[in-house]
């Protein structure tokens, strides 16, 4: 639902049934809600089945790659003659993106059951759910939540009674955006600095502490329960344009529309309808000038690329950009579009880990370029330096804090080059004092 | 380990402490870690918790608190040093009572937050960002994505996670904070 | 068991190398340079500075040559548009907070960042509007300055100390463009192997308080050598200006030291630069010791072997090169000798994180060799011998107090081979002025067995020769005919007529990184074991 507004009828209510409810936060509300009875299903079944059952319901990973979580889980050793780990990020702080939080807050405990069946599909006898440190009210109920469910015997030593083993622990983050790259969230449960590591080899062989490890989405795992209670055939029976896209997508919508809010739609919606219908358009007098779609690492769409947008991995990307974590920012005609871009860049710059040298320098480069732009200092020849240290700053690196860096600044200069231009002729009034 | 002074920090112009150094890790936090000790393979995986735990207790993270958890879990101070600067939320020096943050990155940036911030500012009499207050009250800073971008401006009081402040909302807000 | 070989091209050059290589090893062996400043081959690889990104044909990105594993069948471009220009973009961003300072920066001549800059950098910087990062100069211990400016992060130091020296002190803080390498509070870099930090630093950002601005990278001659400080045996190159010894840096021996030296080897390179050398043959005539030619000087060694009655004493240094402690001794060859040399011994500090590495107990170089040639490591009861001696020769030995008093009273029977004459011995009845190890070639024998050239660095002074051509000589009687030896090479190759454990060796044998012999005693399992 359109939480914190009430459900609109074209929203697919899934995971989000339950936002503002507060009695679904406790054990006893969750079942009797129906919750946890996928988990028992899955403990019933051999882990390759509740596999095959994924790869069948064509969920894909709701973090922002989209890969198949059912492939994922497969990729894991057949053996468990060493752990195996499943981590839950919930690190979410891709700016532009706040669904993760109220699944957290909201629907605790389903997100300790799709956690519980990912760990028997994976045969993980611990899961850890890596929980953003700013988010303290999330952290809070999910801590309650974990006793709860060790207390009803839905987590410890013998997960209902079926034999098997599954631990739960929070951990809590403490302040870096690259955490939220699975290889850095793996070192930073590790106890070390968050640098995303290099793949090979990918944590399915050597994850956290070396051994094999899922990373899934907060998201994802909480779609998990409805899959194992409905069915696969069901789940991808969700899908309204490409077959490959199935299922709902929590999109949180923020920016200049009329009610912000994280809303639940079927896989292939359209964002004019999103964003016109459910979200109650723009602000009163304006109109839309800019998208950006999938949280703020992915190219910026124009008004006509939204307009034709279908809200799936494909759609999103045959409309110029990428689905990502699903976390809109919605911009009307009165946004300064030079003056977001350099916000973006300078978040990036901020997080930068500092281990690629066209990271560390790139992103601090480009976002003093954009000051020195905003503040009427620009030069003729900035936007093509721009477009040369973007093109420096994508592929290049360990992992992709860059390349995201790079992708508003290359797709606002080829879209909104009139904005920059102005600043560039004196034309607008500077938006800094100095650069 | 031995009793250190609270190090004056070369960055920091923090006012130096004679008083010898209280180890954390005592009595009941260190009972607290001890729990956590089997959720984890390896006694490095505390670190991030143990750094929290000293934060809660003293506010802050000193060297010769950084010192302390390395000896516990068996770091090395540079080691323990390195994670901490690492991380944004840890403070490496003392920071005003009440420890506000405030969202500005994008989505924030284009609904106004700035001026929220500025409101915050005023309020609190800082003056500047990251500047703690002449009565030691408040201490703020900008901060990237809050991850509440749907409810402009999301701020942290402490602990506390706030929506949808507004200039205007910012004196009642803060009251509540003495 | 024989690696699987793969076969890559790399630069059009087919090369087969064992399975697991990477691409920038692999490169190496097709001649083939990829600019690299994070890889270093004795550390672990993060593969963060992004420079030896080369494309591999068949992959959409550049690929990390240091951790890319080679693939049967594998083309790839290091000189490609696409991979320069990817390095390209590296040292710019490199470029832009680094200060430029080379006129007065240590590195300059030597430093990665201005040599690959030179090859593939722009022309001209697009940062020039801005003030680059500034941080002020750290001291991080006692021969170690950290100037954060000139870093480029690529945490070599960090990872040296971390994951070999196994004490990480260092650490990097802060992230993004605000990080620098950090030393933990209240620590120093003061390791027994932290200099190698200062190798390890591909730009100026570490420098050696001992070598601050001593001397131009291009004013220096580098000769490969031996360290003189252990039984290790450490290669190394000693740098020199105008034949003076500035510097001993590590040559890489992936067998006895991979890329390290202690900072006791390290600093121990004084003593071949000092001016109070003997310079010329010195006799005793009416009482004191007057100047005189070597065919004199030879004359008079060999009249006194002729006449010397009773035992011998040869106490000699444990720094000395095999060659001259081998002819040395066999000039003595006759029944009743005592040779010896004196072993200082300090603590073993190992490289914890390299096996067999370590700065040895035995603070000589050529302990192994002196025993191979005869000379035994019982000093006190050597120079005690030596009071009742009819003929003592000292070979350069390092004297203290105690062992001057005891040979200063040796009236016509002393010959002093040496570097230096101390006041005790000038009643001696010959003094020879004899080369240090920078100033000839020899070899060493190392602890595990390992025979090891070291080549001259610097010229003697005045008339000093290696004390294998005046035992040579001497030996060799005088006349036209004489058979003496004429080269170091000559004198080594005729050692294995003198010791069985250097048979059939010659110098080219050995070339730069030695070769393995079976020692005595009990370290000789240590020499099977090894290659």
């Amino acid at each position: 639902m359109g939480f914190p507004y009430p459900s609109d009828p074209r929203e697919t209510v899934l995971l989000s049934k339950y936002f503002g409810d507060a009695g679904a936060r406790s054990y006893t509300g969750w079942t009797e809600r129906g919750g946890y009875e996928g988990v028992k299903t899955a403990l019933g079944m051999a882990p390759e089945a509740v596999v095959e059952e994924m790869k069948a319901s064509g969920l894909r990973g709701r973090g922002g790659a989209g890969f198949p979580t059912g492939l994922k889980w497969s990729l894991m050793p057949k053996k468990a003659d060493k752990p195996h780990y499943l981590v839950c990020n919930a690190d979410e702080s891709e700016p532009g993106t706040f669904k993760d939080r109220e699944i957290m807050r909201w629907t605790p405990h389903a997100l300790i059951e799709g956690c519980l069946i990912a760990a028997h599909a994976i045969r993980a006898e611990r899961i850890y759910i890596y929980i953003r440190g700013e988010y303290t009210e999330p952290l809070a109920i999910m801590e309650r939540a974990v006793a709860e469910a060790y207390a009803n015997g839905a987590a410890g030593e013998n997960v209902f009674g079926s034999g098997t083993r599954i631990d739960v622990t929070l951990h809590r983050g403490a302040g870096a955006y690259i955490c939220g790259e699975e290889t850095a969230m793996l070192n930073s449960l590790e106890g070390k600095r968050g640098n995303p590591r290099i793949k090979p080899p990918y944590p399915a062989q050597a994850g956290v502490f070396g051994l094999p490890t899922t990373i899934n989405n907060v998201e994802t795992l909480a779609a998990v329960p409805h899959i194992m209670v409905r069915g696969a055939a069901w789940y991808k029976s969700l899908s309204l344009s490409n077959p490959k896209s199935t299922g709902t997508k929590l999109i949180s919508v923020c920016g200049h529309v009329a009610r912000p809010g994280n809303y639940e739609v079927t896989m292939g919606t359209p964002m004019r309808e999103l964003i016109y219908d459910m979200c109650g358009g723009m602000r009163p007098g304006r109109t839309l000038k800019a998208v950006i779609p999938g949280g703020s690492s992915v190219p910026i769409m124009n008004a006509e690329e939204a307009d034709r947008c279908l809200l799936d991995y494909e759609g999103v990307v045959a409309a110029g950009s990428m689905l990502g974590s699903a976390g809109m920012i919605v911009m009307d005609d009165s946004t300064d579009m030079v003056r977001a871009i350099w916000r973006l860049a300078k978040f990036y710059a901020h997080e930068s880990c500092a281990q690629c040298t066209q990271c560390r320098e790139g992103t601090a480069w480009t976002t003093k370029i954009l000051e020195r732009i905003l503040a009427g200092l620009g030069k003729e020849s900035d936007l093509q330096l721009l477009l040369d240290l973007s093109e420096n700053m994508t592929g290049k690196t360990i992992c992709v804090l860059s390349d995201s860096c790079a992708a508003p600044i290359v797709s606002g200069i080829q879209k909104f080059r009139g904005e920059f231009d102005a600043y560039l002729a004196k034309a607008r009034t500077p938006a800094m004092a100095t650069a | 380990m031995s009793l250190k002074s609270e190090q004056t920090s070369a960055h920091g112009g923090v006012p130096e402490t004679t008083a010898p150094y209280q180890p954390v890790f005592v009595g009941a936090a260190r009972a607290e870690l001890e729990r956590l000790r089997p959720s984890y393979p390896t006694m490095q995986a505390l670190l991030l918790p143990a750094l929290w735990i000293i934060q809660r207790e003293r506010g802050w993270i000193s060297e010769a608190a950084m010192a302390e958890a390395g000896e516990v879990l068996k770091l090395t101070p540079a080691y323990v040093k390195g994670v901490v600067t690492f991380y944004t939320m840890y403070h490496t020096h003392p920071v005003g009572r009440h420890f506000i943050q405030v969202c500005t990155t994008s989505p924030c940036s284009i609904c106004g937050s700035e001026e929220t911030l500025a409101a915050i500012l005023r309020y609190t009499g800082c003056g500047e960002l990251g500047a703690t207050s002449s009565d030691g009250r408040f201490t703020v800073i900008e901060v990237e994505c809050l991850g509440a971008c749907g409810f402009v401006t999301p701020i942290m009081v402490d602990d506390d996670f706030i929506e949808s402040v507004t200039p205007e909302r910012v004196p009642d807000i803060l009251a509540r904070y003495p | 068991m024989a690696d699987e070989l793969l076969t890559v091209t790399i630069d059009g050059i087919a090369v087969q190398v064992p399975k697991g290589t990477t691409i920038i090893e692999a490169a190496k062996q097709a001649g083939v340079l990829v600019p690299h400043y994070c890889y270093h081959p004795s550390l672990p690889s993060p593969a963060l500075c992004r420079m030896c990104l080369v494309e591999v044909e068949k992959s959409a990105k550049l690929q990390p040559a240091c951790v890319t594993a080679v693939s049967e069948g594998q083309v790839v471009h290091v000189s490609s548009e696409k991979a320069k220009e990817a390095r390209k973009g590296v040292l710019e961003f490199l470029l832009i907070n680094h200060p430029l300072d080379c006129p007065i920066c240590d590195q300059s001549g030597e430093c990665e960042l201005q040599d690959y800059t030179f090859q593939e950098g722009r022309a001209s910087t697009r940062y020039s509007e801005y003030a680059k990062r500034y941080n002020p100069v750290e001291d991080f211990g006692p021969d170690i300055i950290y100037v954060p400016n000139r870093c480029i992060l690529c945490t070599r130091c960090v990872r040296f100390m971390e994951d070999v020296a196994e004490t990480p002190v260092l650490n990097v803080s802060e992230r993004g463009d605000r990080a620098y390498i950090g030393i933990a509070p209240e620590q120093e870099l003061d390791h027994a192997w932290s200099g190698n930090v200062v190798d390890l630093c591909p730009v100026g950002s570490l420098l050696s308080k001992d070598f601050l601005h001593k001397a131009r990278a291009w004013d220096l001659d580098k000769t490969a050598s031996i360290c003189p400080g252990c039984t290790q045996g450490c290669n190394i190159n000693i740098d020199t200006r105008d034949d003076v010894v500035v510097r001993f840096r590590p040559r890489p021996n992936l067998d006895v030291n991979r890329h390290f030296m202690c900072d006791y080897g390290r600093m121990g390179y004084r003593w071949l630069n000092r001016g109070d050398r003997l310079e010329a043959p010195l006799m005793l005539d009416g009482g004191r010791l007057v100047a005189t030619d070597w065919d004199t000087a030879l004359d008079r060694f060999g009249a006194l072997l002729d006449d010397a009655a009773g035992p011998a004493v040869l106490l000699a240094s444990g720094r000395t090169a095999t060659e001259s402690l081998g002819f040395v001794r066999r000039l003595l060859d006759r029944p009743d000798v005592t040779a010896a040399i004196k072993v200082p011994l300090g603590d073993e500090a190992p490289l914890a994180g390299i096996p067999n590495l370590a700065l040895r107990r035995e603070r000589v170089p050529n302990l192994h060799g002196a025993q191979l040639a005869g000379y035994g490591t019982d000093w006190a009861a050597a120079v005690r011998a030596a009071s009742t001696a009819g003929l003592v020769v000292l070979l350069d030995p390092e004297l203290d107090r105690d062992d001057l008093a005891a040979l200063s009273g040796l009236p016509g029977r002393l010959v002093v081979m040496g570097t230096l004459l101390a006041d005790e011995l000038r009643g001696a009845e010959l003094v020879l002025p004899v080369t240090t190890m920078a100033e000839e070639n020899g070899t060493y024998v190392n602890r595990d067995g390992r025979v090891q050239r070291f080549l001259q660095a610097k010229a003697p002074p005045g008339m000093a020769r290696p004390a294998w051509w005046i035992a040579g000589e001497v030996l060799a009687g005088p006349g036209p005919d004489a058979d003496a030896p004429a080269t170091a090479a000559d004198a080594f190759a005729r050692l294995g007529a003198m010791y069985a454990a250097f048979a059939g060796l010659t110098y080219a044998e050995l070339g730069l990184t030695g070769r393995m012999i079976p020692l005595m005693g009990t370290s000789g399992a240590a020499a099977g074991a090894a290659r």
